[in-house]
Order: structure tokens, then C-alpha cells, then sequence
């Protein structure tokens, strides 16, 4: 079979894109999953399933979570007061949710730092209630959903734009209520969306460094993330620890992405055949 | 509202209306806005002079000066990439694309640190071509170059990832109809594909250049964060954070803020020139991206 | 310029779209590629114009091979289904730009002067400085057709020309482009899958069924002997009765209702709604009248014949004829296949 281009610059373009592809992507990922592999598999369970990386874990994943189950909520809300009503300074509202994508994480984290710490405008009032957030795994949850909030409103609000209101109206000339609308006429609706908004935000959650560290405390066993605990690892010169680390939270992000992925399809699937 | 009367939709009863507002607006304002603001109250707070001296700082200035460089670097070259990628995923059929399409996007779900990582395993003294490099006495860690490479890996996706939906809508009737007329391959990108997808490109570089001057956790492993030489701004704000110069460092990020704030109005300045909304936006994705092509 | 193509063909992964496809088409002819969606029709027109490549066989523009000459070099106009006009560029710059991007440098004022001679053939003078967004959706067809007739192309090959576009818009587009045409006698090939469309256009017609050419011939040929139960189906309303050929003669059921021409053996009968009359005696198949539908130009009857099969008979205004009435059809043109060759369109 003749193969052959009918538009020009087929070879430059996907020269350029492997060329790129191979030299930033995946030269530097199959370096680390190398240097990982070469630790051998005993070693490299030493290393991965230690105390102080299994405590990073679990802080991660469950700030992580939660913070996902925050967003997940007021995601939801925020995408919907902003495309259902209005309201004065509601240009101004749907401007500021990019702020977490746009602010660098390390301005953040000092932000939100100095907001919660002990003597800061919101952490004096709430030292005051015997809740302590800075140095602390809520700390971490704050940091993380701020900076995945974006991911939320911004794929679930084109969707509910997007809402036919002829499908709310059919429900109502059929007597549902507005509880029982929304519970299975518009969330079932949404529901790919926010699944996709969710594994988007939870797996940027996991990553999340700069804007956690300055909140965390960073004590090993309770408030130090994965991540962190890789870059300390380099800084102890202890390459092959950090190398392992780091792998883990390569190959989580693989899985997380196939998993969005396989979301995705999914949702596609529903959108095509409606 | 107005005298268009319209039956009241889901959630329009007053009562649900006003307590929803209520609460995003209250919980927007201590998630969101408020750490903007004390970012400025804190950098103000000993005075503007305070403020100006820790700008006019040699090392601050250098920050400033090696967060743009790298920017003028990385957001150029990015872009290129960008464009070649979108071009060749949207315009041509070739096993492997999916794939491609996955690859790129997969900086997006990579932690900044592991990236960083995974560069100190290529160029570092432990890494593939460290010890090669240290003998020609090249240096790539612990320098502008690594900081670019790393700039670079973290936002690869990012000008592709506007371009390939929108070219993917957009077809190639256009530059097939070009094409036929006689046009030249550059011809036809600069004068039929280019003037359709330049307010996307421009959204795509405009998140590339926010990103790339904000990239803290890739470029804290690289830089080495030697103070007048390899710290960025990003990093420049840690160091002075970490030294207890909290008002120098908010002065320092306050900059990073105003750029923050500029890349959003840019956005929206864009978004309304349609750009950001082309393809299936909700669904952010490479799978989203990819449609069956039409035979 | 002549076209010819030599046994082409065409896959797109696993599927044929073009198998094995032999045309030639004449200098100055104006050819229709009728057949329904999936037929191949678009897939052999832009193999033609070098914007897919065949995978076998040669294409031939004049004497010349042109199967590996690529699009750009090709010199063929092509005329895209939705026009493809390039939405950042004036009615102008859009049909300027096959001449300005190509290697024969012409001044500004040539350039100008040739623009405004096609707007004046496509009747759109005076529209030079509106965007595509800015006319109708015939304008908007007529320009492409502009653009394309700029570069004086030798080929002009035109997909669906007329697929977006009104009915009441098409009917008139069509006889003003037979008109161009007969103007112009460029060869041109268009892609349709409306018959009314490729009969009243084309010199000739070429219908296509799952990538082969099943019948190609003026509008005549085809719509008075077509050759297949499918090509028969494919041109318009018909009825379809089971029959069956004895000594030469057509029988449905036990009524003989005309002479043989195909072999013997079960048959299959087709017959247009206003090839069978309704009369109330003498011979014929019997049938009873379901519903009457009244139009401008005539009756047309809804019935079943005694043996069960459904059938639509068109009547002049005047007969009458309601629901029960009792009628016998007689049948004044048929075609008639071997049983088994028909194939639903």
C-alpha cells in the first residue's frame, strides 16, 4: 500500500513532536524509572515500604481525598451559582476561581500559611475554637484544595451551560420536585463531568508540593507528604532513595491518568450517544 | 428578571438561591481572595519603601531577570512544539497518535518533583549523561539549563493541548482547500491555519509563560537555589520566606501575583475572542481530544 | 481535459471504500457520481483531485498519469461540500488566493480585473469586501466555485454541491450552474446522492453501490432501462411485486401483464407509481384501495392487491376512485429482474 500525505509537512511536524517527545518527556522519566529499576527489587521494597514512606503515603492520599471531597462539593456549588444565577460581581467570581492555576504554588503556600498560622486572620480566630491548621494535616487540605479547586468548576461549569433546559422542564410537566430534578435528572448529567473534574483535581493533589510545604510543618510520620519526602531524600544526597520515591509517584500519576482516561471514554460514550 | 417573566428553573426558589451565593461567596472569599489579598497586605506592610528596596534588591532583580530569560527560552521553543504536535496529530492519520496525544499530556499529572528528579537522573553527576558532561565541563543542573529543561518538561502540554481540540473541530478542509489552489505547506499555515488558531495559540502561551515563571517544585531540584545566580523568582521567595524576611519574600511574590492577576485578565481577554472554549473543554483530556475521524 | 480512471482503488483501514472503478470522462462532459452514502462517491472524486491517494490503479488527466501528482500540482478546482472558504479573508482575498500564492506572478491589478470577471460570472459583482460569515449560503457556494475557477483549473470536481443549500435555492443554483457550464465547458465531476439532482445536471450519470460502478449512461439510459432491481430502486419511487417468467411471459400471481425478456423462473417486477393504471374492468392483477391522496398534479392511490402486497398507483386528478373502491392494475412500463438481485437502497 502506497502511503503518502495529501497536506504537507507530515515528516518536520512529527519529527519536531518526537524529537521533543523523546528528549524532555521521556529521556528524563526512563532515567528516573531506570535508575529505579536498578535498585533491584528487594532494595527497592526496602526503600518504598519504609515507616517513614508509608506515613507519607497515607498523609498524602488522605489529604489528597478529602480535599477532593471538599472541591467536589464546593466545586460543584461554585459552577453552579455561577452559571444558574446572577448576581453583582459575579464577572469578578468566575475571574478570581483561575487564581489557583495562575498564582505560582510557592506564593500560594506562603498566602495561605500566613492566613492559618497561629497569629494569622483566620488561624488566631480559629486557634481561639481549639483548631490548629498550619503544621497540621488540615493544613495540607487547604493547600490542596485550593489548588485544585479550578479543576472542578472548570470542567463541570461548560457542562451545565451546556444543560438542554428542555430536559429540567420535561421533568417538571412531570411532577418532580426540584430535589428529585436535580438528584436524577441534572447530577447524573454532570456525573461524567465531575468524575473527570475529580480524578483531574485528586491526582494534581497528590503532586502538589510548592504550595504545601510552607503549611505542612513537614514533621516525618504525620505531615510529610510523598513528595516532599523525595526532594529530602536528594537533599540527604540519598539518590537511590529519592529515586525509588519518585517512582512511586510516577507511576501513581500513570495510574491515575489511565483512569481519567478511562472515565473520559466513558463519558464520551454517553455524550455521543445522546 | 427584566419583564421576561420565565418559570422559575431548579434551585431558583429565593431561599436556596440566596444560601447558595451566600455560602460560595463567603467560602470563595477565605479560599481564594483572601490569600491574594494578604499577599499585597503583607508586602505593603512595613511601607512602600520597604517594599521598593527589597525590588530594587540586586538579588531580586536577578531573580527577576532569570525567570524571564528562562521564559524567553522555554515558552518559545514550547510553543514550536506545541504547534508541530497539533499539526501533526490533527492534520494527518498515523498509528501510534492516540499514544501521542496520552504521551504529551502526561506532564499534567507528574508531580513538579518528580520531573525534577527524573532530570537530575539524566543530567546529574548519578545521572546518563552527567559524568560525560562534567568532563567537557558543561554545565546543564544547577544552572539556566536545567532550569529551562525543567520549565520546559512541566509545560510541555500546554500549547498543544489548546491547539489539537480546536484544529480537531476546525477539520482540514481549509488547508486541503489551499492546498488545491496551489499554496505551498508554510503558505498554508501562515495564511489559512494560522489566522484561525491564533487567539488558542496565544491562550496556550500565555498559561505556558504563567507556568513557566511560576514553577517552584521542578526547578527548586535543578536550580540548586544559589542565591544571585540560579534562584528564580518562585525559588527567591522560599529562600527569603525560610530566612524569616517575610516581608521581602511577599514583596518578591508579590510581583509573581501581579503576573498571576495579568495572566488572568489576558485569559479572559482571550476567552472572549472565543479561544479556550473550542472541542469538548469539560472533558480535559487526550481521550476528549481524539475523535474518529470521518473516512 | 479527459479524465480516466483505470480500475482505482481505495481503503481506509479495513474498509473498501473504492473497489476497482473504471470511468472515463470526456473534455467538456459534465459527469454526476450518484450513488448513497458509503458508495464511494466522495472518496473517487478526491482521488481525482490528489486529496486522497488510490492504492491501485492509475488516474489519467488527458494522456498524462496523474495518480502520484500531488493536490497542489494537480490543477483541478474542487468545490468543498461545505465550501471550506477561508473565514479570516474577504469574498475577494478568498478567490485571489489561488492566484497569489501561485508560482506565476501576477500584478495587483491583474489580479483585481480577474476577481471582479468572476464575481460578475457567479452574479455576485459589488460583494468583494464581505466576509464569508457576512452572505447566504448560496453566495457563499458560488464564491467557492469563484475560488476555485481562478487558478483555470482543467478539472473541475465539485463535492455536494449543493447538499447545504434550501431546496428552492438548489433547484435554481442547478440550471444556473448547467448554464456556466455549457459556458465554460470545463470537464467537470460532481459527487451527489440526489437523483433528481444528477438527472437534471449531468450529461451523464454514473451510480455507484458499496465502492463499484453499477450502471453509468446519460440521464436517458439510466432512468429507462436501469439495469439493476438496486439502480431501479435508487432512482425514485417503484413499486415491487414478487412475479415470475413462464414461456416468456411475466406473471404476477396468475395474471399475465406483459412479455419476457429475462430467462424463466421466479421474477422480480418493478413499476413505477405512474407506469400502472387503475381500471374498473377487464383484465389485470385486482386490488383494493386503502387511501386516496390528493395533490396539485394528480391522485395517487394507496391499495393492496388480492394477494397482499402493498402497491401506490398515480391517477390523473379526475378518476374516481376512494378507500374500498375495487380497481385492476394494469401495467404500461415494468423493469423485471431474476428474483434475488434486489437490494434495498
Amino acid at each position: 500500500m502506497r502511503r503518502r500525505r495529501v497536506l504537507p509537512g507530515f515528516g518536520l511536524s512529527l519529527g519536531i513532536t518526537l524529537f521533543y517527545v523523546a528528549l524532555i518527556l521521556a529521556l528524563p522519566i526512563g532515567s528516573l524509572l531506570f535508575k529505579a529499576a536498578s535498585l533491584g527489587p528487594e532494595e527497592y521494597w526496602r526503600i518504598v515500604s519504609s515507616g517513614r514512606a508509608l506515613a507519607s503515603y497515607r498523609v498524602t492520599v488522605l489529604s489528597a481525598a478529602a480535599a477532593t471531597l471538599f472541591n467536589l462539593v464546593f466545586g460543584l456549588a461554585l459552577a453552579w451559582v455561577l452559571v444558574r444565577y446572577s448576581f453583582p460581581g459575579k464577572r469578578l467570581v468566575d475571574a478570581i476561581v483561575d487564581l489557583p492555576f495562575a498564582l505560582p504554588t510557592a506564593v500560594a503556600g506562603i498566602a495561605l500559611t500566613t492566613l492559618f498560622a497561629g497569629n494569622g486572620w483566620f488561624g488566631s480566630i480559629l486557634a481561639e475554637a481549639g483548631i490548629k491548621v498550619a503544621y497540621t494535616p488540615l493544613g495540607i487540605i487547604i493547600a490542596m484544595a485550593f489548588t485544585s479547586l479550578p479543576f472542578i468548576v472548570r470542567t463541570v461549569q461548560p457542562v451545565l451551560e451546556d444543560l438542554d433546559p428542555a430536559l429540567e422542564e420535561a421533568a417538571q410537566s412531570l411532577g418532580g420536585s426540584d430535589a428529585a430534578i436535580f438528584r436524577k435528572v441534572i447530577l447524573p448529567l454532570l456525573t461524567p463531568a465531575l468524575l473527570a473534574g475529580v480524578s483531574l483535581a485528586f491526582a494534581r493533589s497528590l503532586g502538589e508540593f510548592g504550595a504545601i510545604i510552607f503549611i505542612a510543618g513537614n514533621r516525618p510520620f504525620s505531615t510529610e507528604i510523598t513528595a516532599l519526602l523525595a526532594f529530602i531524600r536528594l537533599e540527604e544526597y540519598d539518590y537511590q532513595a529519592a529515586a525509588a520515591i519518585a517512582s512511586v509517584l510516577l507511576i501513581t500519576a500513570f495510574v491515575m491518568l489511565a483512569v481519567t482516561n478511562a472515565l473520559q471514554a466513558r463519558a464520551l460514550r454517553y455524550t455521543r450517544r445522546s | 428578571m427584566k419583564g421576561n417573566a420565565k418559570p422559575p428553573r431548579v434551585g431558583d426558589r429565593p431561599a436556596i438561591r440566596r444560601t447558595l451565593i451566600a455560602t460560595v461567596l463567603l467560602v470563595g472569599a477565605i479560599l481564594i481572595l483572601a490569600p491574594l489579598v494578604v499577599i499585597f497586605a503583607q508586602a505593603f506592610s512595613l511601607g512602600i519603601g520597604t517594599f521598593a528596596s527589597t525590588i530594587a534588591h540586586p538579588d531580586t532583580r536577578h531573580a527577576i531577570f532569570l525567570t524571564v530569560v528562562t521564559a524567553l527560552i522555554a515558552v518559545p521553543v514550547n510553543t514550536a512544539f506545541g504547534v508541530a504536535a497539533a499539526w501533526t496529530i490533527t492534520k494527518f492519520d498515523f498509528p501510534g497518535k492516540r499514544l501521542l496525544t496520552i504521551v504529551i499530556e502526561i506532564p499534567f499529572s507528574i508531580s513538579p518533583i518528580v520531573a525534577g528528579v527524573a532530570y537530575l537522573f539524566v543530567y546529574g553527576l548519578q545521572g546518563l549523561f552527567g559524568p560525560m558532561l562534567q568532563s567537557a565541563e558543561i554545565k546543564v543542573l544547577f544552572a539556566l539549563p536545567g532550569i529551562v529543561l525543567a520549565s520546559m518538561f512541566v509545560t510541555a502540554p500546554f500549547v498543544a493541548r489548546e491547539l489539537i481540540p480546536l484544529m480537531q473541530a476546525q477539520g482540514r478542509d481549509l488547508e486541503e482547500a489551499a492546498t488545491s489552489l496551489g499554496a505551498s505547506g508554510w503558505r498554508t499555515f501562515f495564511s489559512v491555519t494560522l489566522p484561525n488558531i491564533r487567539w488558542a495559540l496565544l491562550y496556550g502561551v500565555v498559561l505556558c509563560n504563567a507556568r513557566v515563571m511560576g514553577e517552584f517544585g521542578a526547578v527548586s531540584v535543578v536550580s540548586g537555589n544559589i542565591r544571585g545566580q540560579t534562584n528564580t523568582l518562585p525559588l527567591y521567595v522560599e529562600l527569603l520566606y525560610h530566612d524569616y524576611q517575610t516581608v521581602g519574600a511577599f514583596a518578591a511574590a508579590s510581583v509573581l501575583t501581579v503576573l498571576a492577576l495579568v495572566t488572568i485578565v489576558a485569559k479572559i481577554l482571550l476567552e472572549c475572542q472565543g479561544a479556550g472554549r473550542a472541542g469538548p473543554r469539560a472533558l480535559v483530556g487526550p481521550v476528549a481530544i481524539l475523535k474518529e475521524k470521518t473516512p | 481535459m479527459k479524465i480516466t480512471l483505470e480500475n482505482v482503488e481505495k481503503t481506509f483501514d479495513t474498509f473498501p471504500a473504492v473497489r476497482g472503478v473504471s470511468l472515463e470522462v470526456e473534455s467538456g462532459e459534465l459527469v454526476a457520481l450518484l450513488g448513497p452514502s458509503g458508495s464511494g462517491k466522495t472518496t473517487i472524486l478526491r482521488m481525482v483531485a490528489g486529496l486522497e491517494y488510490a492504492d491501485g490503479g492509475r488516474i489519467l488527466f488527458g494522456a498524462k498519469d496523474a495518480t502520484d501528482i500531488p493536490v497542489r500540482e494537480r490543477g483541478v478546482g474542487f468545490v468543498f461540500q461545505h465550501y471550506a472558504l477561508f473565514p479570516h479573508m474577504t469574498v475577494a482575498e478568498n478567490i485571489s488566493f489561488g492566484m497569489k500564492v501561485s508560482r506565476r506572478r501576477r500584478s495587483r491589478q491583474e489580479i483585481d480585473l480577474r476577481v471582479d470577471q468572476l464575481l460578475s460570472l457567479v452574479k455576485l459583482e459589488g460583494l468583494n469586501q464581505r466576509f464569508p460569515s457576512q452572505i447566504s449560503g448560496g453566495q457563499r457556494q458560488r464564491v467557492a466555485l469563484a475560488r476555485a475557477l481562478a487558478v483555470d483549473p482543467g478539472v473541475l470536481l465539485l463535492d455536494e454541491p449543493f447538499g447545504a443549500l434550501d431546496a428552492s435555492v438548489r433547484r435554481d443554483l442547478r440550471r444556473w450552474l448547467r448554464e456556466l457550464h455549457d459556458e465554460l465547458s470545463i470537464t467537470t465531476l460532481f459527487v451527489t446522492h440526489d437523483q433528481e439532482e444528477a438527472l437534471d445536471l449531468a450529461d451523464r450519470v454514473v451510480i455507484l453501490d458499496q465502492g463499484r460502478i453499477v450502471q453509468a449512461g446519460t440521464p436517458r439510459e439510466v432512468c429507462r432501462s436501469p439495469n439493476s432491481a438496486f439502480v431501479t430502486r435508487f432512482l425514485g419511487d417503484t413499486n415491487h411485486l414478487p412475479g415470475e417468467i413462464r414461456n416468456g411471459r411475466v406473471y404476477v400471481g396468475d395474471i399475465d401483464i406483459a412479455p419476457a425478456a429475462t430467462g424463466e423462473g421466479p421474477a422480480e417486477v418493478f413499476a413505477r407509481p405512474s407506469d400502472i393504471s387503475w381500471e374498473t374492468g377487464g383484465p389485470g392483477v385486482g386490488a383494493t384501495a386503502i387511501r386516496v391522496i390528493d395533490r396539485p398534479d394528480g391522485r395517487r392511490i394507496l391499495a393492496v392487491t388480492d394477494r397482499g402486497h402493498g402497491i401506490e398507483i398515480d391517477v390523473e386528478p379526475d378518476v374516481a376512485v376512494e378507500a374500498g373502491s375495487r380497481g385492476n392494475l394494469r401495467f404500461t412500463r415494468m423493469n423485471v429482474y431474476p428474483a434475488n438481485s434486489a437490494r434495498t437502497p
